[in-house]
């Protein structure tokens, strides 16, 4: 069989179309790269809804957080504390199982599969970790700013979407591209929890482990996998640095806050 | 058994997390070392570890490792075996070089397959820890290594006196957060193959066994994952507010900002 018909039959596999069967034997290097490659598409596409979801609740978390407000802060920090103290691994697996429970009581069926159950968990949990980073951008914002926008009449909801938002956004950018690079590489865990992969469509790592296991050989399906991440990888650190170039457009080019890839942070 | 496999975590956390400094140590001397391979090789464990997803990592270094000790000890007990090891899907050495053995215990098995797993958490978690001390061991003032050799240190002397014990204050943030992201990696043991508490929460809760035991219940695993996400986040909130302490008492009478007082 021809790389070209292969990946005809497996590049959308994930998705469920082209051939039905998995190959069983005799695997070539170009079915490796296809079908990781294929479970490459719902990495992208968990990692992208759930970065985009979560920048919103994350902002307005971030907010609630800073409110003076008791009845507003508590319920924001038990949310952060929650998401960010345990495993993401664990979440999946209770997030899942709440799911289950609620299916059988015919309350929203389709949160057990996993493009809507775990993009859910996903985008709480990413929104956690982004509204710590953006609640410390935003105590950090200089005093200065403020006061030049009271200064200047600027108030309330003008304030805050004119000057106190866009600083906390320059403020927090480089600690938020590492959050995002490590969102995407976080969704390998959803096949790997609970949700179960239907019809074998599954993700990167459920395709380079599906290999693994069966050639007995880690050493050909991991790098592949690696290969892509770390291409993922550099296109985030890319989309990530053109925007930050923009946040920072008014300042001289030595004064602008350089994006230096910083993993600290594991689910 | 449920309660037992507590104990496997915390074990593993015990053992994991000193040996990932360890590893740490190494790939941070690794990669500040003057001899350009040495320093290539710090430097690519650091980045490709950190890199990739960690899960893959795990998957792939319990199976890597494994059939590493199986080869060296297959080129060093049969060395007339005459296939090749890899013949298409399988992976065959001869049983002399089995690990391990195919006759021992279940225990030695176990025991195996959670050397593994540390071994597999101190090589990732190492990578991490050996980026922080990297830096920390840059963040020492220039001026203290300069007046230790204007007293006549040598290198390795430096090394030991001056750096070391001054790195620790500005590693520990980084140490710290690297002790939650372990505490919250662990569950990731249940992939490894070892029967820790995600195991047993689904072994347990789950309706099959149930049916054929003393004990039929219902579908439990919510109540006892439920259980497990409370231990965990009080486990991280304990642990954060130790490091706090050890940072204040580290940071005592040190001319940086936590330390004034």
């Amino acid at each position: 069989m021809s790389c070209g018909q292969t990946i005809l039959d497996y590049g959308l596999r994930s998705l469920g179309y082209g051939a039905r069967l998995l190959p069983k034997t005799d695997f070539t290097l170009c079915q490796h790269f296809t079908l990781i490659g294929s479970g490459l598409i719902w990495n992208i596409y968990f990692g992208f809804l759930a970065l985009l979801a979560g920048f919103f609740i994350a902002n307005a978390v971030a907010l609630a957080k800073a409110s003076p407000r008791k009845a507003i802060r508590v319920p924001a920090e038990w949310f952060i504390l929650v998401f960010r103290g345990s495993p993401l691994f664990i979440q999946f697996f209770l997030a899942y199982f709440i799911f289950l429970r609620l299916k059988q009581q015919g309350i929203l069926p389709w949160l057990t599969a996993a493009q809507f159950g775990a993009l859910l968990v996903l985008v709480l949990n990413t929104a956690a970790y982004s509204a710590e980073i953006f609640s410390g951008a935003l105590r950090s914002v200089p005093k200065g700013e403020v006061e030049a926008a009271d200064a200047y009449g600027l108030y309330g909801w003008s304030r805050f979407r004119r000057v106190i938002w866009p600083t906390t956004l320059r403020l927090a950018w480089p600690a938020y591209t590492n959050e995002a690079i490590f969102l995407f590489h976080a969704t390998t865990l959803v096949f790997f929890s609970g949700f179960p992969a239907w019809q074998q469509r599954g993700d990167a790592l459920y395709y380079a482990s599906y290999f693994a296991d069966k050639t007995f050989n880690p050493f050909v399906a991991y790098p592949i996998l690696a290969f892509y991440f770390v291409i993922l990888t550099f296109t985030i650190i890319g989309v990530f640095g053109f925007i930050n170039k923009r946040l920072n457009r008014h300042l001289p080019q030595e004064a602008r806050p350089k994006l230096r890839y910083r993993p600290q942070v594991i689910r | 058994m449920f309660y037992q496999s507590f104990g496997t975590v915390i074990i593993l956390l015990a053992v994991t997390a000193p040996s990932a400094l360890l590893f740490g140590f190494g790939g941070a001397t690794l990669a500040r070392s003057r001899l350009f391979p040495l320093r290539w090789i710090g430097k690519i464990y650091i980045s490709a570890v950190r890199g990739v997803p960690d899960i893959a990592f795990f998957l792939f270094f319990v199976i890597a490792l494994d059939q590493g000790f199986e080869w060296l000890r297959h080129q060093a007990f049969c060395p007339d075996w005459p296939d090749a090891i890899r013949q298409g899907n399988d992976f065959v050495v001869c049983t002399a070089a089995k690990l391990p053995l195919g006759n021992s215990p279940q225990y030695v098995h176990e025991i195996y397959g959670f050397f593994t797993a540390v071994l597999t958490f101190a090589i990732v978690f190492g990578a991490f820890a050996a980026n922080v001390l990297y830096g920390a061991m840059r963040a020492v003032p220039k001026a203290q290594i300069e007046t230790a050799q204007a007293y006549g240190m040598g290198q390795g002397q430096v090394f030991r006196r001056i750096l070391i014990p001054q790195m620790w204050v500005y590693a520990l943030p980084g140490l710290s957060n690297l002790w939650m992201v372990l505490i919250k990696a662990t569950p990731l043991l249940f992939l490894l193959g070892v029967e820790d508490i995600v195991y047993w929460a689904r072994e347990l809760g789950g309706t099959k066994q149930a049916k054929f035991s003393a004990y039929p219940h219902e579908d439990w695993r919510m109540q006892y994952f439920l259980f497990l996400l409370v231990f965990y986040l009080t486990f991280t909130k304990l642990s954060e507010i130790v490091l706090e302490r050890v940072m204040k008492r580290l940071t005592h009478g040190q001319g940086t900002l936590g330390g004034v007082t």
